[in-house]
């Protein structure tokens, strides 16, 4: 069954006893628990994994982590699936799914490889040149172009799994597990510290796991070993595997995910798939290592050429062979290290083309003593085959760099292994502020000044050697626990055997082409973007490298250019003879890897998105059937439709009912504040316009609030219970606006105030009754309260039982009818509720929802804040200016008085239409002519409405530039692509009745 | 994402707290009196400096309370916090 031709006779970290099943593009596959995806393909001769987005050419596995740009996937079938998965990072499990992108309409036969012709179309920055004339047509083009291209198909339907969220604070976060990580979590938790070390992958190791070097006198594996039972031995310390560090934000706050279950088939009930961390650590170490860079020369792009280091992972860490004769082009020493791994494995090797002249290093001699032939000085110009590796073509390397010369020399192989150096991981660091400092001997970016409580150790600091990484992390994590207050001795390092010595790197950005080759060299191996596509654009004059990063895509997928960024950096300098550092560096943001939305939700989706607020008749509005409305996070019944009724007819008979009968509507989500304290009436004086002191005690009075610019933001009634006690509503949306004004004023700046604010809005359920039978009804109910109009006249409050249960009742409404509002203990809603309909059966009582209650204000002209109100409305532009003290000054008062506000003003004004049956659109403009003949000048606009069925007509308010004088004056409001013509009349339709004036 | 010191309740993280502007802007009294200019300036000018910035924060998923602060808006680093009415900390060069 398991025949695995790559696959090499013993080594690695996997378990041959076992074999899991696999399929990739609909073939069965094997490979064995320890292997990624990609280490399986690989085993199973596999090589061809995807076509380039771009141009559709073939693509192989270029890495063995993080850094893959080629290898991306779809992962999972039906509402499980992902696209965008890189293969290097997918854990192999039994029965695993996965399927190659940008292959259309397949990966062997791909149509889409006239790309290649068509390249000359799709030249850098063909988004902004190509398509964007005519107008229009870039729509059309995309639409081709995404089919072509494309980066995966999203999965269909929702998403079964679920997410989870931790909150979790420590003392120090140990970034990376290689052998710096260890070092540092073993020294800190030492000491003491709580400890959290977290990787990215599923076994703690990095670096190590791959490791030939012994540390202690043991194997590296033996050691790593140890280490690890020694850090699950520490109470303090947590170790996250399968979890990356994403994001590093302000104060030492970072961002990880942990992929909890993506390495079975599905997740198990208890389990959630991923689980985002919200982690808070006092001192962070970052040993994250480095990543190796690719050289830049003609089709390095071709399935085969691979990183050197990525080579000699798959043959130490899972035993599997990439090629079967290797060439390894390098311009550094670390990675005859993977040539040699290489050839111990059993790979022959056909040569190490190195770009130095005259290489004399330790290194140099373990390969000669291997007999792998040197190339010194050349450069690989060419590669052979179509579809993989055939040979590859090596010639001189001129001391500029700049030419090739001589007679290429052609070198048998099937895997070409490439080293351009190493990058340091700082993404992280990069996005905690801290500064990078280009290192022109290394040829690679250092951590520089730091700006949070933040370590770098190890191949991140560019301390490629095992041995200084060892002593770098242990040095790292000892001062992250002593800033955290845990001192000590210094913990003795671990030991490891010293690296040979290494002979310096020769910077080799771009490889000249040749005359006989010509092909084009790949940058961003992922976004297509080759070195042409980067000196076009600096020919064109492009110069800053975020631009030149947004003009050519390098850097943009979703790998963010984690192999190319340097590369491109180096290039862009090379060809504006600058400095690389003098370029700068393209801003590092999260996330450090693609995470998944569903992790970034976890629970907080479908019901829980956001909470529901509700009142204690809710449920009786639901099983009525209601249509609802969002207000706020309430959801009020917005009317209640009989079986076959319309919304105009429901609404229509529950404004009817209220004009002729009784209705009732559930006010519980008006804003409710209780104001207690001797400076209470102070506090209305100032953030009312109006006056409060000789409001009698029992009585109510209608207030407007203002902003400091003058403007209306919120009105409502408010009742004084006591002589210091007062209760105050607000518009159901506004409550929380109001709640925070009164704080910000008394909190600071009327410090010594003797006055208390609570938001009472969720404690008062509150029905309200409206209609000429309302106190015959509220009379039925009702015990020690004296409805009488001396007792409880218009705009009072009193106190009493109603249905048996204590209630503040107030005589005000909102709808021109004799209404009371009764207000009774939240959970008492529904009983109040369910009494007053069964006693009202006798009066015909009707349930009316918002839409009814917008009616019937409009139709006696009183405003709804947010209708009649937008920001720039003043009271006097309602015609409330009467509500205006004189003789104090109030919030907004002073604003009232701008130099902005004398000029002409728009004022609320009622329009009746000329058709009774045409019902204006609110937001409709105004216009003082019956054609529309652009430039009309707008006069105003419709706020509010209706149809009155009532009235038997439409009734319409609106604000009008000068409105009050225009009165009886004929205007015309857009409607439906036309114009209706209306009459301006007073904002009020209809008399409140005599019972609520 | 910051860590705030809350002179209340102690140390929470941004989530709980709305930022509510700048601090030490002071209502021209008498208002009826002050100029357009004057009243101009209270409504709408802030020194949004780059650096060290005072403002208004509150403790709105918490204890509700208004505090201020001594921000760098560059670095995000919190210099000071202190509460209304306190003497505003005079910053060091
Ligand atoms: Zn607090």
């Amino acid at each position: 069954m398991s025949s695995q031709p790559f696959r090499l006779a013993t080594g690695g970290r996997i378990d041959r006893q076992r074999a899991l099943c696999f399929r990739f593009d609909g073939q069965v596959y094997w490979g064995h628990p320890g292997d990624t995806l990609a280490s399986a393909l690989l085993a199973n001769g596999v090589r061809l994994v995807g076509r380039s987005f771009k141009y559709h050419r073939p693509r192989g596995i270029l890495a063995a982590g993080v850094e893959e740009p080629n290898a991306l996937v779809r992962l999972g079938e039906g509402a499980r699936a992902e696209p965008n998965t890189r293969a290097t990072q997918v854990e192999l499990f039994d029965g695993l799914v996965a399927e190659s992108q940008n292959r259309w309409p397949s990966l062997a036969f791909d149509a889409g490889q006239a790309g290649d012709l068509l390249s000359a179309l799709l030249p850098v920055g063909f988004y902004y040149k190509t398509f964007m004339r005519p107008k229009g047509w870039w729509e059309r083009y995309e639409r081709l172009i995404r089919q072509a291209a494309g980066m995966g198909r999203a999965p269909q339907g929702a998403d079964p799994d679920r997410y989870a969220k931790m909150h979790a604070h420590c003392d120090v976060l140990v970034v990376g597990a290689g052998p710096a990580g260890i070092a540092a979590a073993l020294a800190a938790g030492q000491r003491g510290a709580r400890v959290v070390l977290a990787d990215e992958q599923a076994e703690l190791g990095g670096g190590l796991l791959a490791a030939a070097s012994l540390i202690d006198g043991q194997s590296a594996g033996d050691w790593l070993a140890l280490a690890l039972a020694t850090l699950r031995a520490m109470d303090q310390v947590r170790l996250l595997p399968r979890t990356t560090a994403f994001g590093y934000y302000d104060h030492n706050f970072l961002g990880l995910v942990e992929r909890v279950s993506d390495h079975l088939a599905a997740p198990p009930a208890h389990l959630p798939r991923h689980r985002l961390w919200k982690l808070r650590a006092r001192q962070v170490v970052l040993a994250t290592g480095a990543l190796e860079r690719p050289l830049v020369f003609a089709d390095n792009d071709r399935p085969g050429v691979m990183l050197a280091g990525a080579a000699a992972t798959y043959a130490t860490r899972y035993g599997v062979r990439s090629g079967k004769r290797a060439v390894l082009f390098t311009n550094n020493s670390e990675a005859y290290g993977a040539a040699i791994a290489l050839a111990d494995a059993g790979v022959q090797l056909t040569a190490i083309v190195d770009a130095r002249e005259d290489v004399r290093d330790d290194w140099a001699a373990r390969a000669r003593e291997r007999g792998i032939r040197l190339l010194a000085g050349q450069a690989v110009v060419a590669v052979e085959g179509r579809r993989q590796v055939a040979g590859v073509r090596a010639m001189r390397l001129g001391p500029g760099a700049d030419q090739v010369t001589g007679l290429p020399a052609r070198l048998e192989c099937d895997l070409l292994m490439m080293s351009g150096g190493y990058s340091p991981t700082l993404h992280l660091y990069a996005q905690s502020g801290g500064r990078l400092v280009w290192d022109p001997l290394r040829a690679c970016q250092l951590p520089g000044e730091a700006r949070q409580a933040v370590h770098v150790a190890g191949a991140a600091r560019g301390s490629l050697e095992l041995a200084q990484a060892l002593v770098e992390g242990t040095a790292a994590g000892a001062q992250a626990a002593a800033e955290c207050g845990f001192a000590g001795a210094l913990p003795e390092a671990p030991q490891a055997e010293p690296a040979p010595a290494a002979a310096s790197l020769r910077p080799l950005w771009l490889v000249p082409l040749s005359q006989s080759s010509g092909g084009k060299r790949f940058v961003d191996l992922q976004n297509d973007v080759t070195a042409a596509d980067l000196m076009l654009a600096t020919r064109e004059g492009y110069r800053a490298i975020e631009h030149v990063k947004r003009y050519t895509t390098a850097g943009l997928g979703t790998d963010q250019g984690k192999t190319g960024n340097i590369n491109t950096l180096a290039i862009v300098a090379q060809k504006l003879s600058a400095d690389i550092a003098g370029l700068g560096h393209t801003t590092y943001r999260p996330p450090y890897t693609p995470v998944s939305f569903a992790a970034l939700a976890g629970q907080d989706r479908a019901p829980l998105h956001e909470p529901v607020r509700r009142t204690g008749m809710q449920g009786w509005h639901e099983e009525r059937g209601a249509e609802f409305e969002p207000v706020g996070q309430w959801r009020r019944p917005h009317h209640y439709p009989r079986p076959g009724e319309s919304m105009h007819e429901a609404v229509a008979r529950e404004c009817l009912a209220v004009r002729q009968a009784v209705g009732v509507v559930d006010a519980s989500t008006l804003g409710k504040i209780d104001i207690q304290g001797p400076d209470s009436p102070k506090v209305l004086n100032w953030v009312y316009t109006n006056a409060w002191d000789r409001l009698p005690i029992g009585r109510c009075r209608y207030g407007l609030m203002l902003n400091e610019e003058g403007m209306v933001f919120d009105d409502g009634v408010t009742a004084r219970l006591d002589q210091h006690h007062f209760h105050m509503t607000t518009t159901s949306g506004g409550a929380s606006t109001v709640m925070n004004w009164l704080e910000e004023w008394l909190q600071t700046e009327w410090l010594n105030w003797r006055v208390r604010f609570t938001s009472v809005t969720e404690q008062w359920a509150v029905a309200a009754i409206a209609g000429p039978s309302s106190r015959a009804l509220l009379k039925d109910l009702a015990e020690n309260l004296d409805l009488s109009d001396e007792a409880l006249p218009f705009m009072g409050v009193s106190e009493g039982r109603v249905a048996g249960l204590p209630a503040r009742v107030f005589r005000i409404g909102y709808t021109g009818a004799q209404s009371y509002e009764i207000n009774v203990a939240a959970s008492h809603g529904m009983a109040l509720w369910l009494a007053l309909l069964a006693a009202g059966e006798k009066y015909g009582i009707t349930p009316f929802g918002t839409e009814a209650m917008h009616v019937l204000r409009a139709e006696v002209g009183f405003i709804a804040v947010g209708h009649e109100t937008d920001g720039t409305v003043t009271p006097d532009d309602l015609g409330l200016a009467r509500l205006c003290k004189t003789s104090q000054d109030f919030l907004g008062r002073r604003g009232l008085a701008r130099p902005a506000l004398r000029a002409e003003r728009k004022q609320l004004v009622g329009l009746l239409t000329d058709h009774p049956k045409t019902v204006l659109p609110m937001g409709g403009q105004v216009i003082d002519r019956a054609e529309l003949r652009p430039p009309h000048p707008s006069l105003g606009h419709v706020t509010s409405s209706y149809w009155s069925a009532h009235l038997g007509r439409s009734i319409a308010l609106a604000l009008i530039k000068g409105g009050r004088a225009r009165q009886g004056e004929r205007v015309w409001v857009t409607n439906d692509g036309g114009l209706a013509p209306a009459t301006i009349a007073p904002a009020r339709f209809l008399a409140p009745a005599e019972a609520a004036r | 994402m910051l860590l705030l010191h809350c002179p209340y309740c102690g140390p929470r993280w941004e989530q709980e707290f709305q930022c509510r502007g700048e601090a030490h802007i002071a209502r021209p009294e008498p208002a009826a009196e002050a100029s357009d200019a004057t009243w101009a300036a209270y409504l709408y000018l802030r020194s949004n400096p780059k650096g060290l910035h005072y403002e208004r924060w509150q403790h709105t998923h918490g204890c509700r309370r208004w505090f201020n602060v001594l921000r760098s808006t560059l670095t995000h680093e919190i210099v000071a916090i202190y509460r209304p009415g306190e003497p505003k900390p005079e910053l060091k060069r």
